[in-house]
């Protein structure tokens, strides 16, 4: 890890125990990672560690925080976050979400606005865009995991992971976050009917950054959501698919870091 | 020993196995001809008033979205049931009470069923299969929470009230529950519950004074979950008193030959495919399961059992077939492998049997397998407590 080892601790809110690891130095930029939780590892936030103190919080349910059984979705999840952020006291800061942790930005930054100063969007679920018969957001659980994959990522071989040879508590923490994932974004699958109604509330300045080749939030979905928010900026990554923070790092990194400057 | 029929109804007229990726879920409904699927369902019906008529009991279940069984509504077909047949027990196993949803409505149907039947109903709950979740959109997470409160809520409802009363749960809320009609059989009609792992929930409903079934596992495991079962039954006064039951494909055939002949047409069951992505919905089973799925543990399992072939499968118990004696045998060489059983739920009919080679392998095994197994003791739990202590 070039930006140096991670520091991890917890923090108790609701009586539950949540996860709130730092990489780096520098000014605070708050990271919600995708519900893989690939960004830590990734070598876009390693570089944006070099001058930044990155601030990642493990939503209940995912990486090493814990997970309540009353918790049933995105919503719940929102309103304990910003518990977290209360008793972490941070001040608006610059927040990255991706996937999943988009979509979390989404439902708090509807709700309270005192959290963030800026929002970047990584192709992130949360809003329905069409009518009923519309699948915005592609199914990933009724799908062939090697379709899956090609609709992940642009090239495949990025994606490959060998679990394997990797450690007993890593691989509990990715079931984990694979069951997790699936209590919380079921149903409605991988958004919040409600949430095309409250966007507006949003003024915080955004970015949308998008892989353009993602197959299961697609760049359209990406540019339509990106016009629910008055003024965001939208960035297409070409060559990339729902990571373009590790498909295409430089790219990424160009559009991030203009946006934070 | 109780005998019960049970076919899952399917639908085998369908393109060859090659050129399909799954029989489930996603299989386009274009190969389905409802001419041919109107034929089907009377001649399963047919089937099993035939078996009642044999002195057999008859069992229903229901699947979704898939040609392995068009029983779609278990209830619609125990109520066909109830009308036309006389004698026999009438066994749904079982409502999946998680993907459907709506206990209050499955208590109305069961009563209504128990009624017509003048009492003959017994009422399974299943969490359901893993595919099953794709159909009803069921949140694989919460099947196990869904079924409990399901049945709890379906408990309550059978049972008769002086005044209506409220429910105010996790995945239900009524205002009013007053069924009408009550079940026939006081308090209700026996309940059973599957299991073929999960150790938690066949305590649980052991020590609710439930049935306990198991499906198609090899004796050792099912003489495992019947010690669990039987190590935490409670008596609560259900009707029925408990037990346990099995469910083996079966073939009584008047030569060994013949039988082999059938049973390999009903092992179409075990042959049908299904695409990966159906068969472990996440957080259907634990994390430290997929933890092991990620570790490579189980790929090639099912492969492997299959390729072990027919004799391997017999000696599992999990197929039973032969001339009368030959099935007698395996029955009773099975009850001593499991510490006994009362239940012998049969698969008589899978795939392309056709309807003469079902009703002969039926009719053999009632008139002559039956009466040589009929009499095997009924199973005593290893500690029995009254509801009441």
């Amino acid at each position: 890890m070039t930006a140096g080892a991670i520091r991890r601790d917890f923090i108790t809110v609701l009586d539950m125990k949540v996860e709130v690891e730092r990489m780096g130095k520098g000014k605070p930029v708050l990271v919600l990672s995708g519900e893989e939780q690939l960004e830590q590892a990734s070598a876009a936030l390693a570089d944006l560690a070099k001058d930044h103190e990155l601030i990642f919080v493990s939503p209940p349910g995912f990486g090493r925080s814990e997970r309540p059984d009353w918790i049933s979705g995105p919503e719940d999840l929102s309103f304990i976050l910003m518990d977290v952020l209360s008793a972490l006291n941070l001040g608006p800061v610059p927040v990255i979400g991706f996937s999943l942790g988009g979509w979390l930005i989404a439902e708090i930054a509807t709700k309270d606005d005192r959290f963030f100063s800026k929002l970047v969007f990584v192709n992130s679920y949360g809003v329905k865009i069409g009518g009923p018969f519309d699948r915005d957001i592609n199914d990933i659980w009724t799908t062939h995991a090697d379709k899956v994959a090609k609709w992940k990522w642009h090239d495949v071989e990025k994606g490959k992971r060998d679990f394997p040879s990797m450690a007993e508590d890593d691989l509990k923490i990715v079931a984990r976050n694979v069951e997790s994932t699936a209590r919380f974004c079921w149903q409605p699958y991988m958004h919040n009917p409600k949430l095309t109604k409250r966007i507006h509330r949003i003024k915080t300045p955004s970015l949308f950054v998008w892989g353009e080749n993602d197959g299961i939030t697609p760049v359209t979905y990406g540019r339509a959501y990106s016009q629910l928010i008055a003024g965001s900026k939208f960035a297409a990554i070409p060559n990339a698919g729902h990571f373009p923070h590790i498909e295409q790092p430089e790219a990424f990194l160009k559009s991030v870091r203009s946006f934070l400057a | 020993m109780q005998a019960w029929h049970f076919t899952e109804m399917p639908y085998p007229d369908l393109p060859p196995s090659d050129q399909m990726s799954t029989m489930r879920v996603s299989l386009s409904n274009k190969y389905y001809d409802p001419k041919i699927g109107a034929d089907l369902y009377n001649r399963y019906l047919d089937e099993y008033m035939i078996a009642d008529d044999l002195g057999l009991d008859l069992m229903v279940n229901e699947h979704h979205q898939t040609a392995t069984c068009i029983d779609t509504c278990a209830p619609l077909s125990a109520a066909i049931l109830a009308r036309q047949t006389s004698k026999g027990r009438i066994l749904i196993l079982g409502n999946p009470v998680s993907n459907r949803g709506d206990p209050v409505r499955i208590a109305e149907e069961m009563a209504m069923i128990d009624n017509i039947s003048r009492g003959r109903l017994e009422v399974g709950f299943v969490r359901g299969v893993p595919y099953e979740v794709f159909a009803s959109n069921c949140n694989p997470t919460e099947t196990v929470e869904r079924m409990w409160e399901g049945i709890d809520l379906a408990l309550a409802a059978w049972r008769t009230v002086d005044e209506p009363f409220n429910f105010e749960g996790k995945f239900t809320h009524r205002r009013q529950i007053n069924l009408w009609p009550t079940p026939y059989q006081r308090p209700y009609p026996p309940v059973w519950i599957t299991g073929s792992s999960d150790y938690e929930a066949i305590s649980r409903a052991a020590s609710r004074g439930f049935t306990f079934a198991t499906f198609l596992q090899p004796h050792e495991t099912v003489k495992k979950l019947f010690d669990c079962y039987r190590a935490n039954y409670v008596d609560c006064g259900q009707p029925g008193g408990g037990g346990v039951g099995f469910l083996p494909l079966v073939y009584t055939a008047d030569t060994e030959s013949e039988a082999e002949a059938g049973m390999k047409e009903l092992l179409w069951y075990m042959t049908a495919k299904t695409e990966p992505q159906f068969r472990n919905p996440p957080g259907y089973v634990g994390v430290d399961l997929n933890v092991k799925a990620l570790q490579g543990a189980f790929s090639g399992r099912t492969d492997a059992m299959r390729s072990k072939g027919l004799e391997f499968q017999r000696d599992q118990g999990v197929i039973m077939y032969g001339t009368p004696d030959q099935v007698a045998e395996q029955v009773k060489r099975f009850y001593g492998l499991v510490g006994g059983f009362d239940h012998l739920l049969m698969m008589q009919q899978a795939g392309h049997l056709d309807h003469a080679r079902t009703v002969k392998s039926m009719t053999l095994f009632a008139k002559e397998v039956f009466p040589q197994i009929k009499d095997l003791a009924r199973t005593k739990p290893t500690k029995v407590l009254a509801a009441a202590e």
